[in-house]
């Protein structure tokens, strides 16, 4: 920015302590937010600057101000007030679901009611892990189908090998709360992070004596919790979600924030990237009870949905890259399509009154498999909005469930401090 | 930020209408085409889908382990 932004400013004196002014300049059209205080009486202190703006020290009529520079805005069009966006909002809002209605013929079990029922299931756990000393938080398979990463309260990071049970490496984190991890897709490296605000990359290594946790590589750096992780089509890139209500797309070698992803009106809690065939986007949810699609390429919001009536704690794509799941605390799951642009199902009874933590697909996408918060697991079918099963098992709320890359075998992780891998 | 809070208002009011235009500018299909193709990847996958069809016990790694007879 070359040219002055105080340039044509006129700076009030407001209260004694402090000075504060907002003008719009053209061009560029720049809103010029001051605060600070009287360099007379004490001196000014710079205000923690949100990204996109920088601060300027300006020395005015013995007044030391220090100036944010806002996001550059759109000047005010003639006649507009803070009245008539408000207005002008609540007519769009009002459009879109006007124009989502018109395109509602039919409700996707009506469309499924010819197809058969899903046949009785016999999915059984067939390996329980144990050795966190604390809830397993989050869980993730490596695209070899038999080894999992997994992170735990306890600041512990496991990678195992769930034929044999075998703990291949064990990560220690600086921090208790690791909320979040994932494989690399060529195995040879996990991300994890959680409350220490950070997301890290571990590279693994073939050889048991050498000590992983040493080279351990922070990538990701928020303002709060990192909520979730994922990376994307190769080991370079990393994407992540955090409780400071951003996304973010990192390079995994040099740290750069490539994109960052602003829209969320509270925390992040789960991402999920659109499976490749489909193309660059991934979908976010939240504890504004929203869920949210992104390019990851512009950084922009596509499509936003809004139907839960509660935190969002998990969101999955559905096989085919066109519809996607979500979990909520308002104890339903539902299933959303993107071309058709709303929420096609919902699976929801009576009987189920506590928060849904997580959902997965089977490989085909019949099957919703979602953990509760009331220890079970309910498998849903997605066609016909039905409960299909309850898995039983765990003696604490289940935080994540996980079909395994080839769909052989579904992996649970619980606040009962162990992983269970069920097949049929 | 208290000073602000009228600014900051504007500024999330402009976004949110920029961002309810982008939404509402989004190309939709009919939803019973939309399901009817959901219905229909689910059906042609259905025959790949182990946890739905379930695998042969000797495909499966994770079968109850049998013993060894030794003659």
């Amino acid at each position: 920015m070359s040219q002055d932004p105080l340039e044509g400013c006129r700076i009030s004196a407001g209260k004694k302590s402090a000075v504060s002014l907002g003008k719009a300049l053209h061009p560029p059209n720049l809103l010029v937010v001051v605060e600070g205080t009287c360099g007379a009486c004490v001196a000014a202190s710079p205000v923690s600057a949100p990204e996109g703006s920088c601060s300027y020290n300006v020395a005015h009529h013995h007044l030391c101000v220090c100036v944010r520079v806002c996001m550059a805005w759109q000047g005010l069009q003639k006649g507009e007030t803070l009245a008539s966006l408000k207005q002008e909002s609540e007519n769009l809002r009002r459009k879109l679901e006007e124009e989502r209605g018109k395109l509602t013929d039919v409700e996707l079990h009506q469309v499924a009611e010819k197809v058969e029922t899903v046949a009785a299931l016999s999915i059984k756990t067939r390996r329980v892990l144990k050795g966190h000393g604390n809830k397993v938080l989050s869980m993730d398979w490596c695209k070899d189908k038999r080894r999992l990463v997994s992170s735990s309260q306890d600041g512990k990071v496991i990678v195992w090998d769930a034929f044999t049970l075998n703990k291949e490496h064990g990560i220690t984190l600086p921090c208790t709360w690791v909320m979040a991890c994932a494989y690399a897709p060529s195995g040879c490296a996990v991300a994890c992070g959680g409350l220490d605000n950070k997301c890290s990359v571990v590279p693994l290594s073939l050889d048991r004596n050498e000590n992983v946790t040493a080279k351990k590589k922070s990538v990701a750096m928020h303002t709060n919790y990192v909520s979730g992780c994922s990376f994307t089509n190769s080991d370079m890139q990393l994407l992540t979600s955090s409780g400071d209500g951003t996304c973010a797309l990192w390079d995994v070698e040099s740290g750069q924030l490539l994109q960052s992803f602003h829209g969320h009106t509270a925390d992040v809690l789960s991402l999920d990237l659109a499976p490749s065939e489909t193309g660059n986007t991934f979908v976010s949810g939240g504890c504004d009870m929203k869920a949210n699609v992104w390019d990851m390429r512009s950084g922009q919001n596509i499509q936003s949905f809004d139907n839960h009536q509660s935190d969002i704690n998990c969101v999955k794509y559905y096989p085919s890259g066109d519809a996607f799941a979500s979990a909520s605390d308002d104890a339903t799951c539902r299933f959303y399509d993107l071309r058709a642009d709303r929420e096609v199902a919902v699976y929801q009874k009576d009987s189920i009154i506590f928060g849904a933590s997580s959902v997965d697909f089977s490989l085909s996408g019949r099957l919703l498999f979602a953990g509760y918060n009331d220890y079970t697991i309910n498998v849903w079918d997605v066609l016909k909005g039905t409960r299909v099963s309850v898995l039983f098992g765990h003696e604490n709320r289940v935080s994540r469930v996980r079909v395994s890359p080839d769909g052989t075998a579904l992996c649970s992780a619980s606040w009962d401090n162990t992983l269970r891998v069920s097949r049929t | 930020m208290s000073n602000n809070n009228a600014h900051s208002n504007l500024i999330i009011a402009q976004r949110t209408v920029k961002q309810l235009r982008v939404e509402a500018n989004v190309r939709r299909i009919k939803v019973s085409q939309a399901c009817a193709d959901l219905k229909n990847f689910c059906l042609q996958n259905a025959s790949r889908d182990p946890l739905l069809m379930g695998v042969p016990s000797s495909d499966n790694p994770f079968r109850p382990p049998k013993s060894c007879s030794l003659f």
